[in-house]
């Protein structure tokens, strides 16, 4: 079993939702993160002054899924989480030792 | 006497009005009885000028710091408008427009204290005393709260409280009387209708002299936080534009057309200033910003409020225009130049709006501009010489006293500034306990 962990654009997350709805993700996990990459946060001016920011928003998803599944999730969120410009974020894979559906008690791949 | 004049006539009239009450009714003083259409325009711009202060400052300011200063904002709004009001009562009122004998030109006297004598049936003019006195206090509310913009994330509750009520007493009764209660510059024939000198030329000065002595917020000006809410600062900056039709439209004390004739102007000056605001910045940094865009509409009504009842719409639209080059010009001016953090450009915004404003009307009031005639037997550069001197006189009064104000203030509070960890931890927790926004 794997742990997907992706860092997206906030306003791409329906269409990453979509995506993995089609490929058959059954759940998953979304929280209003910040954070900054390559993209180094952004400048805002307010009355003529320029402010940096440093830290901009981003939506985190994470998704735990079976191995035979980990390649087409993240294809499915690297192609539709892209907008091709810089602060598109990023995909992290862990592998995970277990999973556990608490109503019921099924284990692992069951659980997913 | 123009109507124009009105405002600082009531309390004369009234004065005279009782005299007269002791021989028969004189067909010149038909005007000192109650009008109803006065009295209920003049009660609904009172409602309309609180209106600017709880809530439109307190959220045009508010929206402009940072998340964990919001609510210290708006604490100082709305705690400044309590205080105000009941020293008004106690002392403001009577000091600012009542007779003050052999000291007249300078300060009112002590005749209307706790607004002894008035009851329901008391005149001011053609309106209630008490209704005067109500619309009069919403002024006194509001001024010393545009302060707040000056000093926020950084001072210490209880100096904000002693800081503006020493500062009513001390600039803005005296100031108040001069102009509108009798005293020198009235006599002169200065020529505010709503507040340019008053209101924003002693609120701005009094701003760059608080922050000299209390400093920048920590990380100015390279460092700074940006707005945390510009959508509250927007509709705090609308809440101000409406309210702001009974500030200049009430302060001709009378339902008619001078009050129709304030009211359009002001409107006329805010829209154009507004977007001339926008304009600048969507030339300048390629984007036209809502905060900009807000920031004109009050630099626009500033900028209108001593001129509203002299000009007509062509003298708005130029004052609209100067308003929003010059305020956004001195917005860079205050910040970059002189590097002061005047945090929320009260100074830049109220203060060179008022005091612009002070010093056209000299010539917008002129027929050749549409405006609605200049006092009787008047120059437009004699106008403008009093306009000058009025401006010189408020200014150098109002940074004056409020240095000295400033430094009671400092010894009362052992220091008017928080500590540097209370400022970065955020006033809302460290002074009042309170959390805006909680992300649970």
């Amino acid at each position: 079993m794997k742990f997907v962990m992706a860092v997206i654009k906030p306003h791409k997350l329906d269409a990453v939702r979509e995506a993995l709805g089609a490929t058959g993700v059954e759940g998953m996990t979304v929280s209003e993160v910040k954070g900054y990459g390559r993209q180094r946060g952004q400048t805002e001016i307010y009355r003529g002054a320029e402010y940096q920011v440093h830290f901009l928003p981003k939506v985190k998803v994470e998704i735990a899924v079976a191995d035979d599944k980990v390649a087409q999730v993240v294809e499915a969120i690297q192609t539709s989480a892209n907008t091709g410009k810089i602060g598109d974020g990023k995909v992290f894979v862990y592998n995970m030792d277990s999973a556990v559906r608490i109503r019921t008690g099924e284990q692992d791949n069951d659980a997913l | 006497m123009s109507k124009s004049y009105r405002r600082l006539a009531a309390p004369a009239l009234s004065l005279v009005a009782v005299l007269l009450t002791l021989f028969p009714s004189h067909s010149a003083f038909a005007a000192d009885q109650l009008n109803s259409g006065d009295t209920a325009w003049i009660l609904t711009a009172t409602a309309l000028v609180l209106f600017m202060t709880l809530p439109g400052l307190a959220l045009f300011y508010g929206g402009l710091v940072q998340s964990r200063n919001v609510l210290s904002v708006l604490m100082h709004c709305v705690a400044i408008a309590c205080l105000m009001s009941v020293l008004w009562l106690m002392v403001g009122y009577s000091l600012a427009f009542t007779d003050g004998a052999g000291a007249n030109q300078l300060i009112g006297g002590l005749s209307r204290l706790f607004l002894d004598g008035v009851g329901t049936d008391t005149l001011a003019g053609s309106i209630p005393e008490n209704v005067f006195f109500s619309f009069q206090m919403t002024f006194a509310v509001i001024t010393p709260a545009l302060m707040v913009g000056a000093y926020v994330e950084r001072i210490k509750f209880s100096a904000v409280l002693i800081l503006s009520g020493l500062w009513l007493i001390v600039v803005y009764a005296p100031v108040t009387h001069w102009v509108w209660g009798g005293g020198w510059l009235a006599d002169m024939g200065v020529m505010d209708f709503a507040g340019g000198l008053v209101v924003h030329a002693t609120a701005g000065i009094s701003s760059l002299v608080i922050v000299r002595a209390l400093g920048a917020r920590h990380g100015f000006p390279n460092d700074s936080a940006p707005p945390h809410n510009p959508g509250m600062v927007a509709m705090g900056a609308c809440m101000l534009w409406v309210g702001w039709f009974g500030f200049n439209g009430g302060s001709a004390l009378a339902a008619d057309g001078s009050a129709g004739m304030a009211l359009t102007v002001t409107h006329i000056a805010a829209a154009t200033a507004s977007l001339v605001w926008m304009l600048i910045e969507w030339k300048k940094y390629g984007k036209p910003s809502l905060v900009g865009l807000v920031t004109g509409t009050i630099a626009g009504l500033a900028t209108i409020t001593p001129a509203s009842g002299f000009v007509g719409p062509l003298g708005a639209l130029i004052i609209g225009v100067a308003a929003g080059f010059v305020c956004f010009k001195m917005v860079q001016i205050v910040k970059q130049a002189w590097k002061l953090d005047d945090s929320l450009d009260v100074f830049a915004v109220h203060g060179v709006g008022g005091s612009l404003g002070t010093l056209l009307v000299a010539f917008l009031c002129a027929p050749e501009f549409g405006g609605l005639g200049l006092p009787e037997g008047k120059t437009m550069w004699d106008a403008f010489g009093v306009q000058a001197i009025g401006l010189a006189a408020t200014v150098a009064w109002s940074a004056v006293a409020t240095f000295i104000l400033v430094k009671i203030t400092a010894g009362l509070t052992s220091g008017i500034r928080v500590r540097e960890d209370d400022e970065l931890e955020g006033l809302d927790i460290t002074a009042h306990g309170e959390t805006a926004y909680r992300l649970d």
